[in-house]
């Protein structure tokens, strides 16, 4: 008889079905990363995140130090507390890695997204459209008698419901550029 | 330059294998005599060897492999050495900078693909920097968590010529972890050991990469505080397995009284360790009942899987001296009525004997065999290897290791191939010393080429095979948790052992019966040169304790022998 009192062909005793109970709540963060730009570095990072299973909403990437070679980050990110704080040790462990700011805990910030826009139509739709690119502050970067190219900046949710209203007016295509962020006030 | 550059890093030994891509390094070799290189028979090979080489001499290894399938069968082997921490030095060559990105022959992205499995890699574009890149990886591959890097240098690289950069002018580069414990979290640590009741220490592979003083720490803090220690796989050693502290090792097939006294402790002093799966089981029923300290040099394990209450970011030896420092500022206290009570739960525990077997005088029991080999050597100096399966648990029981250094085991990835090429390793690094790596048949299979090594540079390594004729550890599973349909898990058509030895011109022992072994082990450890040595045990034991995956620590199961017992006393065994 078998001592372990499994039944015979069971498969729910699998060795990593061992999740940890930690908090559960899902939260998404705005993380910025400062690193030595040299070859490669943003596969460390985005193959962190693939190879740990963990989420990218969105990412930028830049360089801001010329002379410092550096280059900065920002990823958005969504998990359980305890992920995200596995997020920050993991991406300060990568040896190119100089600095890892989470904005969210940090503190206040600034979050900006720019987007391009392009709506098509004719009429009353393309009035419409003008109309609310004003209220939102999107400037016309382009124009046909039948399109707009909008250019908006903002917080992600600002350009969410941009493009929600467009949608019925003719919107056609949107690119974004993903979050820049910085931490307000002085340091 | 790149062997004047290992030169000044104070490399005696490479593990290589050579190829069209690092022809110019090999040429460079051949015109020295300072860097010995041991020419192994597969690439895999070269990396275990290598970290069987700074696993046994707490220095990092070296291995140089060729482009394209050099790189790639290296990979293994590093990410063995990422998972058990080990420092290595890699060094592959590769396709011309010009022809990089073409398909060219024996061409193969090495820095993607093993970007995942080192700490850290470098594509070497220019010979200028070539030797500060090199400084620089042994820099990371040491510093810290110690992990396996890769230097990738192409072949046009390797053969122009630039300024060396000597290794004091080298820059580090700003990766310089942090090794200093905060005080703060230590002093909580050291009132938490002043009042604690039932504690425990929990150490890890952590105490030995810090160094020996790390380890003559820990026994100085255990044998003061008197508070029993047990420890991982990879941390056998750190504390001496004769010490009156010792436990045993814990875990999945650790010992009762180990695993018992993590589940029931109101303190956990875990040290340089990280909460594996195969230690913790059900996660959500892990030491209930207990305060957790942590102590790690890498951030990232401390709350990784279990939270932990005294979280220490540093390094061990730097910890344990604070520690140390302060507890006996404060008058050495401990509580010392508790521990005795302590104390006699775990003697209650112990007295149920949890590696006892059925012994058999007519079949050699795999434990029976290992028992002998303790006996037969222990008095030795004696550094032991092994594969992956049933034999490497039971190795980790039956033996005992009186330092650190001395017991080199794939621990994290658990790469069944690993044992042999290591013991080739630890012998280059420990000439005069025994060296005996235990192996299942199957394990020792996947790199039995590494004779060959062994003949070349007389490495008298000895080959303890515990020929069960099964993948044993599959076999064990399939018996428990797959209704006894032994899926592919039988060594079929294996080689007559003996033979295979003589026909590399090495020594080979047969040995079936319990009465002969002595004599046999006896003769294996006289014989100067490799020796292959073919123990057939008793094909279906099963190794004891365990705790099923997926259990907590007091769910147990011990041997057969055993094992209604083991279910009954479920309720008297809880703490």
């Amino acid at each position: 008889m078998s001592p372990l009192q499994i039944k015979k062909g069971s498969n729910k005793h699998s060795a990593y079905n061992l999740r940890p109970t930690f908090s559960d709540v899902q939260e998404t963060h705005t993380i910025t990363v400062l690193v030595e730009n040299e070859p490669g570095v943003l596969a460390r990072v985005i193959g962190l995140f693939s190879g740990r299973g963990y989420n990218i909403d969105s990412l930028t990437v830049a360089e801001v130090d010329h002379e410092g070679h550096l280059s900065r980050i920002t990823i958005v990110t969504t998990g359980t507390p305890q992920v995200i704080e596995q997020i920050k040790a993991q991406l300060t462990r990568i040896v190119s890695v100089h600095e890892v700011h989470d904005l969210t805990a940090e503190g206040s910030s600034v979050e900006r997204e720019l987007a391009l826009l392009k709506v098509a139509g004719t009429g009353d739709k393309r009035v419409e459209a003008l109309r609310l690119a004003d209220i939102f502050r999107a400037h016309v970067v382009d124009s046909t008698l039948e399109s707009f190219v909008f250019q908006l900046t903002g917080t992600p949710d600002k350009i969410d419901a941009f493009a929600d209203l467009m949608r019925p007016l003719g919107l056609v295509q949107v690119a974004r550029t993903g979050v820049a962020a910085l931490s307000r006030g002085k340091g | 330059m790149v062997v004047q550059a290992l030169k000044d890093q104070g490399v005696d030994t490479v593990f290589g294998y050579p190829g069209g891509a690092v022809l110019p390094i090999y040429d460079e070799i051949f015109q020295q005599n300072d860097i010995r290189h041991i020419l192994v028979r597969h690439e895999q090979a070269a990396i275990h060897a290598a970290e069987g080489y700074a696993r046994s001499t707490g220095k990092p290894g070296v291995a140089l492999v060729t482009s394209g399938p050099g790189a790639t069968n290296a990979v293994t082997g590093l990410t063995d050495a990422l998972m058990d921490s080990i420092p290595l030095v890699v060094l592959s060559g590769q396709v011309p900078t010009f022809m990089i990105g073409s398909d060219a022959f024996q061409e193969a992205d090495t820095v993607g693909i093993t970007r995942p499995c080192t700490k850290h890699n470098w594509l070497v574009r220019d010979t200028v920097k070539l030797s500060s890149v090199i400084h620089q990886a042994f820099h990371v591959a040491t510093s810290g968590r110690p992990g396996p890097v890769l230097v990738d240098i192409p072949k046009d690289v390797q053969f122009a010529s630039a300024d060396y950069t000597p290794k004091p002018q080298a820059p580090t580069g700003h990766y310089r972890p942090q090794v200093k414990g905060d005080m703060e979290t230590i002093t909580q640590l050291v009132e938490a050991i002043e009042t604690a009741e039932r504690p425990v220490f929990y150490t890890g592979g952590g105490v030995i990469n810090s160094g020996p003083g790390a380890s003559q720490l820990l026994r100085e803090l255990v044998e003061a505080t008197g508070f029993p220690i047990t420890s991982t796989l990879m941390g056998l050693g750190a504390y001496p397995a004769s010490g009156r502290a010792w436990l045993g090792m814990l875990g999945m097939h650790g010992l009762y009284e180990a695993n018992l006294a993590m589940h029931g402790c109101d303190l956990m002093i875990n040290l340089g360790a990280r909460f594996d799966d195969r230690i913790t089981g059900r996660i959500d029923a892990f030491s209930p009942r207990s305060k957790k300290a942590h102590v790690d040099i890498d951030p990232s394990s401390i709350n990784k899987v279990i939270k932990a209450d005294m979280p220490i970011v540093g390094d061990i030896a730097h910890v344990l001296e604070d520690v140390l420092k302060i507890w006996k500022a404060r008058g050495r206290r401990v509580n010392r009525e508790a521990l005795a009570r302590w104390w006699q739960q775990i003697e209650e525990w112990r007295k149920v004997k949890c590696l006892t077997y059925k012994p058999s005088e007519t079949t050699i029991k795999p434990q029976y065999a290992l028992q002998r080999l303790e006996a037969l050597t222990k008095d030795r100096d004696r550094y032991i290897c092994t594969e992956v399966g049933q034999h490497q648990m039971w190795a980790a029981q039956f033996l005992g290791f009186e330092d650190p250094n001395r017991w080199m085991t794939s621990g994290g990835l658990g790469t069944m191939g690993y044992g042999f090429p290591a013991s080739i390793g630890v012998q280059v690094a420990h000439p005069q010393a025994l060296v005996i790596n235990v192996a299942g048949e199957a394990s020792w299979l996947m790199n039995m080429q590494e004779m060959g090594t062994a003949m070349q540079f007389r490495l008298p390594v000895k080959q303890f095979i515990l020929n069960n004729e099964r993948l044993g550890m599959v076999r064990q599973w399939q018996q428990l948790l797959h209704g006894e349909r032994y899926s592919q898990s039988w060594s079929e058509a294996l080689p007559d052992f003996v033979k295979l030895a003589e026909a590399f011109g090495a020594k080979g022992i047969q040995c079936a019966d319990p009465a002969d072994l002595d004599d046999a082990i006896m003769e294996m450890l006289a014989y100067d040169g490799p020796v292959i040595f073919d123990c057939l045990v008793e094909k279906h034991e099963n190794c004891f304790p365990m705790i099923p995956s997926g259990e907590p620590h007091n769910k147990m199961l011990l041997g057969d022998a055993k094992a209604t017992n083991a279910i009954a006393g479920k309720g008297a065994v809880m703490v």
